[in-house]
């Protein structure tokens, strides 16, 4: 529970990247899992986690308006929580991605309470606005930040809090063996990335032979290992 | 056709020139283009945030109507996606500081919103970004440490993301109003597909490979894996737009820890 401070500042930027600022992509699970593994001493557990999720991250894609799982702050909290935890290892890559993927449902929905409250200042500032202010434009955007930064540091903190000590108990009480927790978790991210690759890729023309050849490749790489 | 000039100021430059810091100015606003995103507005007041250091450059400065009215305009509604907003906010630049007259940019900050957000959504969520989380996959997979793994990720997707940033405002900036043009770019016009038949070979590679790497040396366990991963493949296609892949994932996971804990 030390790791509670730098684990929440590394969530707030990491969630702050979904959307506000600077959109490079670290918040995405395969960089915000393995780094927070890093921050509580294991980055390898913290990369299986952050693979697992980013297979499953593939069908999410960020359109505009729409409501997508916040992954940002959710890859640091199912990270730590499976790196925290590797001294056990069955069943903890499967938390990690159980608490990440409940840190993400929850992540979205504050994104949208997020934007409503931007409106919301927004419509304070309407005056100001109409008056062509640069201090309420200027204003807006860094309390915009501002505010995202706070939601993805406490949603990282409470998420990390409250599920941390039940992941503890639950690895305790695990009766599956490694590799068939691991099997399970990985074999249902697989099937939404590869339902992802049909959804997303399919229009383009010949695109099932590509996705076809890939696999061949894949196949055959993993029979000569 | 240029605005008149405000009173008592000169009139505004048809060849307008903006210093280097300013335009580092607009890069990183830009970088935050997002930063007060809400349902009523959407980008609009990102636009007018990274707009601002350069209306400070009209004549009379930030003091004046010209400048007021300018960031009334700029800030009120638009849409695009983040990255290629930068074309508009090229293109806007330069239109409000070669006095274009404020109808015709009001036309083309309406008529720009939805080929940039098409074009965008295509070309990065849809194309680049999944592509180079597949390339991560398959570096992870085959065996790749957690820093090379992150920088493969990292490195890859940025040079995309921030050269299409820098591309947009370089010709938003040099083409202004008449920057449709660009959007006819070939890469922009055929780059989604050409991607898309790259992530496709790319997933085939990578998913095989990452739950390897995954389950550990167990082929029998692993086959199983991907053989079930495949069956709940065909069917969350089958059903789909019904129900969220992240979601069913949650649940036969969150069942699967029940099941362990209680048996």
């Amino acid at each position: 529970m030390t790791a509670l401070l730098p684990l929440s500042l590394l969530g707030g930027l990491l969630g702050l990247d979904v959307v506000c600022f600077p959109q490079m992509m670290i918040s995405r699970p395969i960089v915000g899992a393995t780094l927070a593994g890093a921050f509580v001493g294991d980055a390898a557990t913290g990369m299986l986690v952050g693979a697992t999720l980013e297979l499953i991250a593939l069908a999410t894609l960020p359109f505009g308006a729409s409501r997508y799982p916040e992954w940002g702050s959710a890859g640091v909290v199912g990270g730590a929580i499976a790196a925290t935890l590797h001294m056990e290892p069955a069943g903890t890559i499967t938390l990690g991605v159980l608490a990440a993927l409940t840190t993400a449902w929850i992540g979205g929905w504050t994104l949208v309470k997020l934007r409503q409250w931007n409106a919301w200042l927004a419509g304070r500032q309407r005056g100001a606005l109409e008056h062509g202010s640069r201090g309420a434009v200027v204003g807006l955007q860094l309390v915009g930040l501002t505010s995202d930064l706070a939601r993805a540091m406490l949603l990282t903190a409470i998420a990390y809090a409250a599920m941390f000590p039940v992941a503890r108990a639950t690895v305790a009480l695990w009766s599956f063996d490694l590799v068939l927790s691991r099997a399970v978790t990985v074999g249902a991210a697989s099937a939404v990335a590869a339902a992802a690759a049909w959804t997303i890729f399919h229009s383009a023309r010949g695109a099932r032979w590509y996705f076809a050849g890939g696999l061949v490749i894949g196949l055959l790489l993993l029979s000569f290992r | 056709m240029t605005a008149p000039a405000a009173r008592g100021y000169p009139a505004p430059d048809p060849t307008p020139h903006v210093s280097a810091l300013t335009w580092v100015s607009v890069f990183v606003r830009m970088l935050a283009i997002q930063g007060a995103w809400n349902y009523e507005t959407l980008l609009g007041n990102g636009v007018g945030f990274s707009l601002e250091p350069v209306l400070r450059r009209l004549p009379g400065g930030v003091h004046t109507d010209a400048f007021k009215a300018a960031m009334i305009r700029e800030s009120a509604y638009f849409n695009a996606h983040p990255y290629l907003a930068a074309v508009a906010v090229g293109a806007l630049a330069r239109a409000e500081l070669s006095g274009v007259p404020p109808e015709r940019i009001e036309r083309f900050r309406t008529a720009i919103c939805g080929p940039l957000g098409s074009v965008g959504d295509r070309l990065v969520w849809a194309g680049w970004l999944p592509l180079s989380s597949l390339v991560a996959l398959i570096a992870f997979g085959l065996g790749a440490g957690p820093l090379a793994v992150v920088l493969t990720f990292l490195v890859l997707y940025n040079a995309g993301h921030f050269g299409l940033r820098i591309w947009g405002l370089y010709v938003g900036w040099t083409r202004g109003l008449a920057v449709a043009s660009a959007l006819a770019n070939p890469v922009l016009r055929n780059g989604p597909a050409y991607i898309a038949r790259a992530a496709a070979t790319v997933a085939g590679i990578a998913i095989p490979l990452a739950a390897s790497r995954v389950v550990g040396s167990d082929g029998f366990t692993l086959a199983g894996a991907l053989v079930a991963g495949a069956v709940i493949a065909v069917g969350l296609v089958r059903v789909h737009g019904r129900i969220e892949g992240w979601k069913l994932v949650l649940i036969l996971i969150a069942v699967f820890a029940l099941v362990s804990v209680a048996r």
